[in-house]
């Protein structure tokens, strides 16, 4: 790793403080486990890191009234590990045991995991300069791309590779964006902006912002929440396609249901035309054929990546079965 | 990188800033807080920013200080400043589980840790698993059931299983495989580990 130099905040307004007023650039380490690679790797470089484990207030569990809130520095593990998350949300709580592996849950923080930065081969490759690092090509495109994005992609290819993030968007999760201008909430699902928006970054962070929390609304009655993760290894990998649904079922038919999708597009991607189809009526296997079907209209796969399709239907028919059952 | 950032703007530190403080630093570190750094002006108050800080750790129950720079991964003093060799780099990237110890009790990838992070925690290498010339459980088993063959990546199993087996005594196979997802053997010997381990938890729970 080449030097750098550390700030150790203590409050959010000494962090936040700090990210406007720095003119060079800052990077946020919460639980450094992705960061060190991309330091070490020279994929990034940082002459100023700011360290976010001493800021106080930024992690823990806490119920609230109408909801659960999650500090951005709140290690995967307590995630893991949280009654109130094993309880009323299973779907968060089978995302967070399935990422990574103990040591690197034990040490990575949501908000870290919320805002890492995708696996693509060519974006890793420290001697690449593709679209997501200022230049002007995506090499996925036309090389190699089994495992880039079928929707979404456009200039650059990546996947988003969080497990939370789809677990969380599916719940109706809000996120608290803070700034010496005050904190800032939003939908998580708009937390996330596509390539065509801005292809270097992966969210809406502008300088100076970073992630605080997330909030996620108390359990409907009745509610159901899954999520499925398929990989090629049995553990320690990232999802070729992880489907999250969330839904209220009455009468053997979803009156509300979302459905969100990871390893498919470079942000978690909602799939409202297949919730349009899985809404009110008798859930069944030709059902969830219809909703993929439907959703798939907008895929555009490349040429080794079309496999994800059918992923895509796996994940769904097992993650709606399991919500209707 | 801009080396010497202009001493004007307030989001910098000046290198002569810090060649000052250092001066004093240097000549008193055994009695002078251990504050290496300097701080970097902000409207919301000074906040601390470290070229070198000199930080302690309690490695295997006893304390160590020392001065780091920030770029120095817990694995790297551990094994070049402390002498402790028992924790193994292999991979450096946090993929093979090789380089495991305990940080505040928990299993971590040392190599995926910056040791000016680790400020004020306990740190349990291999070196600290046997009480004196009486093995660990854990490497009691693992030598019984043949629970390594070249034993490199022995240590980092070592440790992951000693924590594991605190927080689940009595473990299935499959939880067993899925606590050590995090350590990679190249030789292979997946089988016998788990039989180590599975043996390792009737030792610690007396069955």
């Amino acid at each position: 790793m080449r030097e750098f130099k550390i700030a150790q905040p203590r409050t959010a307004d000494e962090l936040a403080a700090l990210l406007a007023e720095t003119k060079e650039p800052v990077a946020m380490m919460a639980g450094g486990t992705d960061l060190i690679d991309e330091l070490k790797s020279g994929v990034a470089t940082a002459g100023l890191v700011a360290d976010l484990q001493a800021v106080a207030g930024l992690a823990g569990i806490v119920p609230e009234k109408e909801g659960l809130r999650i500090g951005a520095m709140t290690k995967v593990v307590d995630l893991d590990e949280d009654a109130a998350v094993a309880r009323n949300y299973p779907s968060l709580r089978q995302a967070a045991r399935s990422l990574a592996t103990p040591q690197l849950r034990n040490v990575g923080t949501v908000g870290g995991n919320l805002c890492q930065r995708p696996r693509c081969w060519y974006y890793r490759d420290p001697q690449v300069v593709c679209r997501k690092k200022g230049g002007f090509n995506c090499y996925a495109f036309q090389g190699r791309n089994k495992y880039h994005a079928i929707f979404g992609g456009s200039g650059c290819f990546i996947v988003y590779p969080s497990d939370l993030a789809p677990a969380l968007i599916s719940l109706g999760a809000k996120a608290t964006i803070g700034s010496v201008k005050g904190d800032k909430v939003v939908p998580l699902e708009q937390f996330y902006a596509l390539p065509e928006i801005d292809g270097r970054r992966e969210n809406i962070l502008d300088k100076g912002q970073f992630l605080k929390s997330v909030w996620v609304p108390a359990p409907k009655a009745g509610q159901k929440a899954v999520y499925v993760k398929l990989k090629e290894r049995g553990t320690w990998d990232f999802a070729l396609v992880s489907a999250a649904v969330t839904g209220v079922v009455q009468g053997g038919v979803f009156a509300e249901i979302s459905v969100v999708m990871g390893g498919v597009a470079p942000i978690p991607w909602r799939l409202r035309k297949a919730e349009d189809v899985l809404r009110g009526k008798p859930v069944s296997e030709a059902l969830v054929r219809q909703a993929v079907d439907e959703a798939l209209k907008d895929a555009s796969p490349l040429r080794e990546n079309g496999y994800k399709a059918d992923l895509a239907f796996a994940a769904l028919k097992e993650a709606v079965l399991a919500a209707a059952a | 990188m801009e080396k010497n950032p202009d001493k004007k703007h307030p989001g910098g530190v000046s290198r002569r800033d810090f060649i000052k403080g250092m001066g004093t630093g240097a000549l008193g570190t055994a009695v002078l807080p251990p504050l290496l750094g300097q701080t970097i002006a902000t409207r919301k108050g000074r906040v601390p920013v470290y070229d070198k800080k000199t930080i302690t750790l309690t490695v295997n129950g006893k304390k160590a200080s020392l001065t780091v720079e920030p770029n120095e991964t817990l694995l790297d003093v551990l094994r070049d400043r402390l002498d402790l060799a028992g924790t193994k780099k292999i991979c450096d990237r946090g993929e093979c589980g090789g380089c495991t110890v305990l940080l505040d009790r928990a299993p971590v990838y040392a190599c995926m840790y910056l040791a000016i992070r680790a400020d004020g925690k306990a740190v349990k290498t291999v070196e600290g698993l046997a009480e004196g010339e009486k093995l660990h459980p854990v490497q009691e088993a693992f030598i019984e059931k043949d629970g390594y063959q070249c034993g490199f990546c022995t240590p980092g199993f070592l440790m992951t299983t000693s924590a594991f087996l605190e927080k689940n005594p009595a473990p299935s196979l499959d939880e067993i495989k899925q606590a050590l997802s995090g350590n990679l053997c190249r030789c292979g010997n997946y089988a016998k580990i788990y039989g180590a381990v599975d043996a390792a938890a009737r030792k610690m729970r007396g069955a």
